[in-house]
C-alpha cells in the first residue's frame, strides 16, 4: 500500500509489497529469463494476504477503527451518492446567509424512486478540504440540510442522510451564526419531519455535528465507522490531560458500531469489504443501497405519517440507561 | 529600607483577617472584593460591588424563583448507573451526590410562580459540571411530558458544561431526546422558557437550551458551543472579549433578554401572564 500506513496495517503492507515486487516487470523479465514460474508464489502470497487481512480487520481495536473511519481514502458522501443514486442534482445555500460545502445535498433517484439525499462531505485534497472545512459544518450547513429536509417533506420524498464529520465547526464564525441553535433546531425539526428518514453513518459520527443529521427512523452504521459524544483525543485530554492516550479513551467511549448497536442507538451494522470500505467502494455502495431499499420498504408499510412520527419519538425516548428506584428502595436509601 | 516597616508590621498579636470565623466574609470571584456573606447571600450571590453573578445551586435558584413552599419534586427516583463501565464514573457520581446532596445534576418538579402553576427544572453545576447523561435527559423529557399531559408551561434553568462524557453515545442521544420532547411542547402550544446561566455550553446549548420559545440569560454567563480555547486554536483569529458569553449570544440574536438575577422571577411571572398561563387550549 502506498502512502500512510497505520500500525495495524503494517503486516498487510508487508505482504502487499512482496506481491507487488513479484509482479513488477523487472522480476517478471528475470523469471522469464531464468525459466522460473512466479505465479504459484504469487498465489501463495495472495492467500497469505487474505489470511492476514481477515485476522487484522476482524480484530480492530476501537482506536484502530477510529483511524480507519478517518482514512484519507475512505469513500465520502459524494462517492456513495454517485454509486448508489441516479440523477443527483445538487442544491446549494441555506437561503439565509451562505452556502456551506461541508454539507451537500439534493434530490436523486434511488432505484426509480425520487428521494432527497443529504451528506456531510470531507475533502479529498488540501484545497477541497479547506473549501469544505474538513467536513465540519457551520450553522449554514445545518440550515441548508433543514431546508432540503423540509423540501423532502413537501414533495413526499424520503430523506436519506449520510453522516461523516469529526464534529461541527467551533470557530468564531460558527458561534456568530449560531451553530448550536442550528443543530438544536435540526434535532427538533427532524424529530417531527413528516417523511421517512434513513440515516447511515459512513465514517466519523462526531458528536453534535453528526447528530444534527442523524435523527431518523432507521439508523445504520458501516462496520468500521464510529459514533461518539466526544473525540477520543478530546476525551483523553479531559481525563488524563494527555491527547496521546486517545487509544485508551476510544476504548472507554464505546464508540464502535457494535457498541452503538448493543445500547440501542442504531438498528444495524453494514459489513464492509475486507480491509475497509476504501478497498472496494463499489461493493460497499451496493451494501448500503440494499439496506436503504429494505429500510424504505419497512417504513413504507407504516399505516400513517402520525405513526411514523410517534414511532420516531418513542425511538428517541428510549435512549438512555438509568435505574428507577421503587419508593421502598428510596426510603431505605434515604433513611 | 525606611518604609519596609510599613509592610512587614504585624497587626496586634497574631490576629489577621483569616482569624475572622469562616462564613462571615467571602470574596468576589471576579473583582476580588471582600464581601460580607450576609450581604452576598441577601443579594442572591451577585457581587454587591461589580455585579458578577456567581453560580447558584439548584435549590438556591428555586428559592429565589418560585413561590415559597410550592416546589414539588418529580422523578427523583430516577438515578444514574454506569452503563459503559467508564473509568471512575461511580466514584464521581458518589462524590457529586455527597457534595451537592442531590440525586442528579438537575432538579425537576412543579411549582407556582406568582400563583401560576409551572413545570420547572434547574441544573446544578456542582453536580459533575451539570453535565447531561441519561438521567438528566430523562428527567427533562419527563418534565416536558408532564407539561404536555397537564398543560403546564415548562421553565428550565441551564447550568451545564454539556453532554456527560462518562455515558458516551447515550449522553449524545439525550440531546436528541430532549429536543424531540421540546418539539412536542411546541406542537401543542405550550410555552417553554429557557434561562441560560453560567455556564451553558456544548451539547446542552446545542439542544434543549436553544429551543425555548423565550430564551433569557444572566449577564456575563459563559454561553457557547465549544470552549473558547478550542475556537482560538482552530483559527488563530483574535476572538472578541465577550466571545461565548450571554452578551455575545444576545448580540447575535440567540437570546431574547439578558436580565439581572433579581429581575428573572418578575420576568417569568410577566411572561406567564402575557402568554395566558403559557398554554393554549384551543389547539
Amino acid at each position: 500500500m502506498i502512502g500512510d500506513v497505520f500500525d495495524f496495517e503494517k503486516p498487510i503492507a508487508e505482504v502487499e509489497t512482496l506481491i507487488q515486487e513479484l509482479k513488477s516487470p523487472q522480476r517478471r523479465e528475470e523469471a522469464l529469463r531464468e525459466g522460473i514460474d512466479l505465479s504459484a508464489k504469487i498465489a501463495e502470497l495472495e492467500e497469505e494476504l487474505h489470511r492476514v487481512m481477515v485476522r487484522v480487520y476482524k480484530n480492530l481495536s476501537p482506536w484502530e477503527k477510529t483511524q480507519l473511519a478517518r482514512h484519507k481514502d475512505r469513500p465520502y458522501s459524494l462517492d456513495y451518492i454517485r454509486l448508489i443514486f441516479d440523477d443527483f442534482f445538487e442544491l446549494n445555500g441555506d437561503r439565509l446567509a451562505a452556502n456551506d460545502e461541508a454539507i451537500v445535498g439534493g434530490p436523486a433517484i434511488l432505484e426509480s424512486r425520487p428521494v432527497m439525499v443529504i451528506g456531510q462531505q470531507k475533502g479529498r485534497d488540501i484545497k477541497e478540504r479547506q473549501r469544505r472545512n474538513f467536513g465540519s459544518a457551520h450553522a449554514e450547513g445545518f440550515r441548508k440540510a433543514l431546508r432540503l429536509a423540509r423540501m423532502a417533506e413537501r414533495f413526499h420524498m424520503p430523506l436519506i442522510t449520510m453522516v461523516d464529520t469529526a464534529g461541527a465547526a467551533a470557530d468564531l464564525h460558527a458561534e456568530e451564526l449560531g451553530v448550536s441553535e442550528a443543530i438544536a433546531h435540526n434535532l427538533r425539526e427532524f424529530s417531527l419531519l413528516k417523511t421517512p428518514i434513513i440515516v447511515t453513518i459512513i465514517g466519523e459520527g462526531g458528536s453534535g455535528g453528526a447528530l444534527g443529521l442523524a435523527i431518523g427512523d432507521h439508523v445504520s452504521m458501516l462496520e468500521h465507522s464510529i459514533y461518539s459524544v466526544i473525540s477520543p483525543e478530546g476525551c483523553a485530554a479531559i481525563l488524563w490531560h494527555d491527547k496521546s492516550r486517545a487509544s485508551d479513551a476510544a476504548k472507554s467511549l464505546c464508540l464502535t458500531a457494535s457498541n452503538a448497536l448493543s445500547i440501542g442507538v442504531i438498528d444495524n451494522i453494514l459489513p464492509e469489504p475486507l480491509g475497509g470500505a476504501h478497498r472496494d467502494p463499489v461493493t460497499m455502495a451496493e451494501t448500503i443501497k440494499t439496506s436503504l431499499l429494505s429500510s424504505l420498504n419497512k417504513l413504507d408499510s407504516l399505516p400513517s405519517v402520525d405513526i411514523l412520527i410517534e414511532t420516531r419519538y418513542q425511538r428517541l425516548r428510549r435512549m438512555g440507561e438509568y435505574v428507577e428506584r421503587t419508593p421502598s428502595e428510596e426510603d431505605s436509601n434515604d433513611g | 529600607m525606611v518604609r519596609s516597616g510599613w509592610f512587614s508590621r504585624k497587626p496586634n498579636g497574631n490576629k489577621s483577617s483569616t482569624d475572622i470565623p469562616a462564613g462571615i466574609v467571602t470574596k468576589c470571584q471576579r473583582c476580588n472584593e471582600i464581601l460580607f456573606v450576609r450581604d452576598f447571600e441577601r443579594n442572591s450571590k451577585v457581587c454587591t460591588k461589580c455585579g458578577f453573578h456567581h453560580k447558584l445551586s439548584a435549590y438556591e435558584r428555586l428559592e429565589i424563583t418560585v413561590d415559597e413552599g410550592s416546589f414539588q419534586p418529580l422523578n427523583e427516583h430516577i438515578i444514574s448507573r454506569d452503563p459503559l463501565n467508564f473509568i471512575e464514573y461511580p466514584a464521581k457520581l458518589e462524590k457529586a451526590q455527597t457534595n451537592t446532596k442531590l440525586t442528579e445534576a438537575i432538579v425537576t418538579g412543579t411549582a407556582f410562580i406568582d400563583n401560576k402553576p409551572v413545570v420547572i427544572g434547574v441544573s446544578d453545576f456542582g453536580y459533575m459540571g451539570g453535565s447531561m447523561g441519561s438521567v438528566v435527559g430523562e428527567r427533562i423529557s419527563r418534565a416536558m411530558e408532564y407539561g404536555l399531559a397537564h398543560r403546564l408551561p415548562v421553565i428550565l434553568f441551564t447550568a451545564s458544561g454539556g453532554a456527560r462524557m462518562q455515558e458516551g453515545l447515550l449522553s449524545l442521544m439525550q440531546m436528541a431526546k430532549t429536543s424531540a420532547s421540546a418539539g412536542k411542547l411546541r406542537n401543542e402550544g405550550i410555552l417553554y422558557v429557557c434561562v441560560l446561566t453560567d455556564p451553558t455550553t456544548g451539547g446542552v446549548y446545542a439542544s434543549y437550551a436553544c429551543l425555548g420559545d423565550v430564551i433569557l440569560a444572566e449577564p456575563g454567563a459563559v454561553v457557547g458551543f465549544a470552549g473558547r480555547r478550542v475556537g482560538n486554536q482552530d483559527t488563530g483569529v483574535n476572538l472578541p472579549d465577550n466571545f461565548q458569553t450571554s452578551e455575545f449570544q444576545a448580540e447575535h440574536g440567540m437570546v431574547d433578554r439578558i436580565l439581572q438575577r433579581k429581575e428573572i422571577r418578575p420576568a417569568l411571572a410577566l411572561l406567564l401572564k402575557l402568554f395566558d398561563g403559557g398554554r393554549h387550549n384551543d389547539r
